[in-house]
């Protein structure tokens, strides 16, 4: 190890304080060995504490704590029934309220079970019990020790556990009406502690995604649970008088522990599948499925739909053309037949004005060839094209009778020479 | 005209004095070092020590044992499980706790604890004078870390009372660690430790750190579940279901066979911490069967797993209650006369790095008799305190002596090489005084940064090289293994300090905290008339 150089920017001082350093801590040292004296004597020589100093050296000492490490047992009482307890049904008695645990349970490590046991044998050893008056009280005190004895081995603990029916939590009544999740996370909770598989997945809550409940399922599906029904045992005479009577007893042991085994499997299978189909979340998935199912195939469908949407397009304008064409030839129909009415009407007006023309002026004073007049001009009309007709018709509009038999005349010359009219059938006009 | 240490354990008590060539332990008129803490009243007799023991089997309710525990307590508070073999501690008439003992037909005895502690320090006492054949002036016990003031109350008094002048009460993890670093004055070296304390009753541990010779403890527990008659309870089943095997007798039947086995165990137990096979020899076990095995210590080991894997947790807990992790820990001593099993100290071993020292006489053969430990300690002190008067000794106790600061992180500097260099470890008490030597560069100004430590641990898995000329390669049952290390880094910069002109290879830091808690930094060249360049920090 060596010192580094002291660098070129460093400047003239020679010494620069930056920072404080951590609060120091008050601790009481032990008083023991030359240096502790050689520091008490250094201290005390020619030296006088002021009040001040010695009220400050008992401030704030950090001190080795002492006190009672029992804090996370609690001070739980066993009730009258249980003290009075037969000790020699003590497999019927709830062990860890025994010890005073009931509040931990499978949960108490080890440490504390240890803990727990001795605090209450110092509470209830009999020989405390009797110098408190009363002799033979020791009977809770041998369930104490039993407690002990079958919590402090793994193996009978686990025994015990199994059939433990004070941590067990009972799911929500069906017919009641509760929280999902606040209803059966302690049941899963209580349920977990059979698994050989930890940890053991949480129920988690409503904002769970679905891999975490799928997953959560999955587990309790394929429960593989430790769960033993030994403890439940009838006992077997330990006698070797009769050894029929004692294998009887034992096959009978095997087969009800198999049987309560299929049954407590059964009865979580039941339990899951309950779970299962009253799970909001899963109604949520289901429907979010659906959703995303839906909206996937509308995604999928696009091509094609634009493709009809596109056809419908273009047969909706095609229909919409042929109509607006329909209407357009409708209205031109119409239009055809009112010119043709008008030029019906007209035809007939002028006619009548042609055969008037003649009428109206006396049959231009010789009334007695009114008729052939009328025959002739009638034939004249007839010869007359459509233009021809408005022709005339206009022309002899309005004016006196010489004029409109000349103009008649006129329109009989122009018919003979183009050859309409045969000249023959003319008698007044020719 | 001299002075002792004693230990007094529930189990079993010892003396010690300080004779010219170091601590020795006194042993008692039977030849006893770790003397049994037992009285019995049989008959007009009184019995002390292994005698009174020996008297477990046939009179097992006029023999009082373990009675230590129960100075000063309230009898609602007191483990009566403790004397379930022995005479019963029960409230006497007179509201004292002790014990009613038949001594013969129609005549009966009442004996409160504190008359007990009083014969018994009488008899220590007897052995010591007789040993050293002058009189005692002062006596310095230890006493477990939870005693309450009551109960040193009460122990002095006794002690008074049975002619013994208490010159201080120490606390049993401090006197042993005393005793134990008092060898070549490893007690200057700043380091960590963890007092274990295996007892037949109960186990205590403590982390004690020693900063320049000051002892501070940072976390103590107890456990009274753990201790040895466990482990001869585990040993004594053993023996009673082979016995059973073999004579369809049950030999947990009556009283006297159950003390019998206990016997057995603790002497089965002994044998096999220093020799691999012991055997036992029981007459008249139960039905007035003889019984004779014997026992290696691998059985003895499998036997007792159970209880044996309880004590390193218990160490880890203790540790983990000062805040520190075992990469701290620089040195673990077991103590007490269950630190002799050899398994109890590898399975606590295995528990620390490798580097961590575990003074244990199965590991370490320097170290011997784990049960004197505490004795000589107090011996060592009583020495110490041989020459000061009452009033002195009892002016050093004061709190305002006693409550000391301590820094809450380490201080030290930044070398060449970027990396930190611990001068005050964390924990240090003040008024304290530090230097160390460093390579400089000559003919050269000289920077020296002054920095609190910040520390980590780096994990750092090594693989299992794979043993190549393997035949069967498919298995393997070496796993990853995970080395831990603590790294020291430079955190918060306190000051710089520069060296000007500096002509020697070798620069002299020296950190100092006054009782004020102002650190002051003086760097000098190791020349003699070298001017010294310096600064002070204050602290938060």
């Amino acid at each position: 190890m060596s010192l580094p150089v002291l660098p070129s920017n460093f400047g003239a001082e020679n010494f620069k304080a930056t920072a404080k350093f951590s609060a120091p801590v008050r601790r009481p040292i032990e008083p023991v060995g030359r240096y502790f004296l050689a520091h008490a004597t250094r201290s005390l020589r020619g030296h006088t504490w002021s009040e001040y100093e010695k009220i400050e050296a008992e401030k704030n000492v950090s001190t080795v704590d002492e006190t009672n490490e029992d804090a996370d047992l609690g001070d739980e009482e066993q009730d009258a029934a249980l003290l009075l307890h037969d000790p020699r049904e003590w497999k019927t008695a709830d062990l860890y309220a025994v010890l005073g645990i009931s509040h931990l349970r499978w949960r108490a490590t080890e440490d504390q079970l240890r803990r727990a046991h001795r605090k209450q044998v110092l509470k209830h050893h009999p020989d405390k019990k009797s110098a408190k008056g009363g002799l033979d009280q020791d009977g809770f005190f041998k369930i104490i020790q039993k407690a002990y004895e079958t919590l402090a081995d793994p193996g009978k603990r686990q025994q015990f556990d199994s059939v433990d029916e004070g941590a067990d939590v009972l799911p929500p009544s069906p017919k009641s009406e509760y929280d999902f999740i606040e209803a059966w996370t302690p049941v899963f909770e209580a349920e977990g502690r059979f698994s050989k598989k930890q940890p053991v997945p949480k129920l988690g809550d409503m904002s769970s995604p679905k891999s975490e409940v799928d997953a959560f399922y999955s587990f309790f599906y394929n429960f593989d649970s430790w769960r033993s029904f030994e403890f439940l045992d009838e006992d077997v005479p330990d006698d070797s008088s009769n050894r029929d009577h004692k294998r009887y007893i034992e096959r009978k042991n095997v087969a009800a522990r198999k049987k309560k085994k299929t049954e407590d499997n059964a009865r979580l299978v039941e339990l899951v599948k309950r779970a299962l189909s009253e799970d909001p979340r899963i109604k949520l998935f289901k429907q979010q499925e659906k959703e995303e199912k839906e909206r996937k195939k509308w995604e999928r469908e696009a091509g094609s739909r634009a493709a009809a949407e596109a056809k419908a397009k273009a047969e909706a304008e095609a229909a919409e053309a042929a109509a607006k064409a329909k209407a357009e030839a409708e209205a031109a129909k119409a239009g055809a037949k009112k010119n043709k009415e008008a030029a019906k009407a007209a035809k007939k007006k002028n006619k009548r004005a042609l055969r008037n023309a003649a009428k109206d002026n006396d049959f231009f004073g010789d009334a007695a060839n009114a008729e052939a007049i009328e025959n002739e001009i009638n034939f004249l009309i007839d010869s007359f094209d459509d233009e021809q007709l408005a022709e005339y018709a206009a022309k002899v509009n309005g004016v006196d009778a010489a004029a409109a038999k000349a103009i008649l005349i006129e329109g009989f010359k122009a018919q003979t020479a183009s050859g309409k009219l045969s000249a023959s059938i003319l008698k007044y006009f020719a | 005209m001299t002075v002792i240490g004693i230990s007094f354990g529930n189990t079993t008590s010892s003396i010690a004095h300080l004779a010219k060539d170091g601590i020795e332990v006194i042993a008692n008129p039977d030849g006893e070092r770790a003397i049994p803490s037992s009285l019995s009243y049989i008959a007009e007799d009184e019995y002390h020590g292994g005698q009174s023991l020996a008297h477990l089997v046939r009179n097992p309710n006029n023999v009082i044992i373990n009675f230590r525990d129960s100075i000063g307590q309230s009898f609602d508070k007191l483990d009566l499980t403790l004397t379930d073999r022995a005479a019963k501690t029960t409230q006497l008439e007179s509201g004292d706790i002790g014990f009613k003992i038949q001594t013969s037909e129609g005549e009966s005895k009442q004996i409160s604890v504190n008359e007990a502690t009083v014969r018994h320090l009488e008899n220590l006492k007897h052995a010591a004078v007789d040993y050293l054949g002058q009189q005692i002036t002062g006596v310095v016990i230890a006493i477990p870390t939870d005693f309450t003031a009551s109960q040193k109350e009460q122990l002095v008094a006794a002690s008074e009372k049975a002619g013994l002048q208490v010159l201080q009460l120490i606390s049993e993890p401090s006197a042993a660690l005393l005793a134990h670093a008092s060898i070549d004055d490893k007690l200057a070296e700043d380091k960590t430790y963890v007092v274990a304390d295996f007892g037949g009753v109960r186990s205590d541990a403590a982390v004690i750190s020693v900063r320049g010779g000051i002892l501070t403890v940072l976390a103590t527990a107890h456990d009274f579940s753990l201790n040895g008659d466990n482990l001869d309870a585990a040993l004594a089943d053993h023996i009673a279901a082979e016995f059973k095997k073999k004579y369809q007798t049950n030999a947990k039947s009556n009283p006297r066979s159950i003390a019998k086995l206990k016997e057995a165990s603790v002497l089965a137990r002994k044998t096999l911490s220093n020799v691999s096979s012991a055997t036992i020899s029981i007459e008249a076990l139960a039905d007035g069967i003889d019984f004779h095995s014997s026992i290696n210590r691998l059985r003895f080991e499998v036997t007792c797993r159970s209880v044996l894997s309880q004590f390193p947790a218990f160490v880890e807990s203790v540790v983990k209650k000062a805040n520190l992790d075992v990469l701290d820990i620089d040195e673990v001593l077991l103590v007490g006369g269950l630190s002799n099993t050899p398994k109890l100290a590898s399975n606590i071993a295995d528990l620390f790095p490798e580097s961590t020292v575990i003074a244990a006489p199965s590991l370490d053969t320097k170290f011997k008799n784990p049960e004197e430990l505490v004795a000589r300690g107090a011996a060592l002190q009583a020495s110490l305190l041989e020459s000061f008067s009452a009033e002195e000794i009892a002016e050093s106790l004061q709190p305002v002596i006693l409550n000391t600061q301590h820094i809450s992180k380490a201080i030290g500097l930044v070398d060449a090489a970027g990396q930190f260099v611990t001068v005050l470890k964390s924990e240090t008490t003040y008024p304290i005084k530090k230097s160390l030597k460093l390579a400089a560069p000559k003919g050269q100004d000289i920077l020296i940064t002054v920095v609190e430590g910040e520390h980590s641990i780096k994990e750092t898995v090594i693989e299992p090289t794979p043993v190549s000329d393997d035949e069967d390669d498919e298995y393997s049952d070496e796993e990853p293994e995970v080395v831990r290390e603590k790294i020291y880094v430079p955190g918060s910069k306190l000051a710089e300090l520069a060296l000007r002109d500096n002509q020697s290879e070798e620069v002299e830091v020296t950190f100092s905290i006054n009782k004020d808690g102002v650190l002051s930094v003086t760097a000098r060249e190791v020349k003699p008339g070298c001017v010294a360049f310096k600064g002070e920090i204050q602290h938060n």
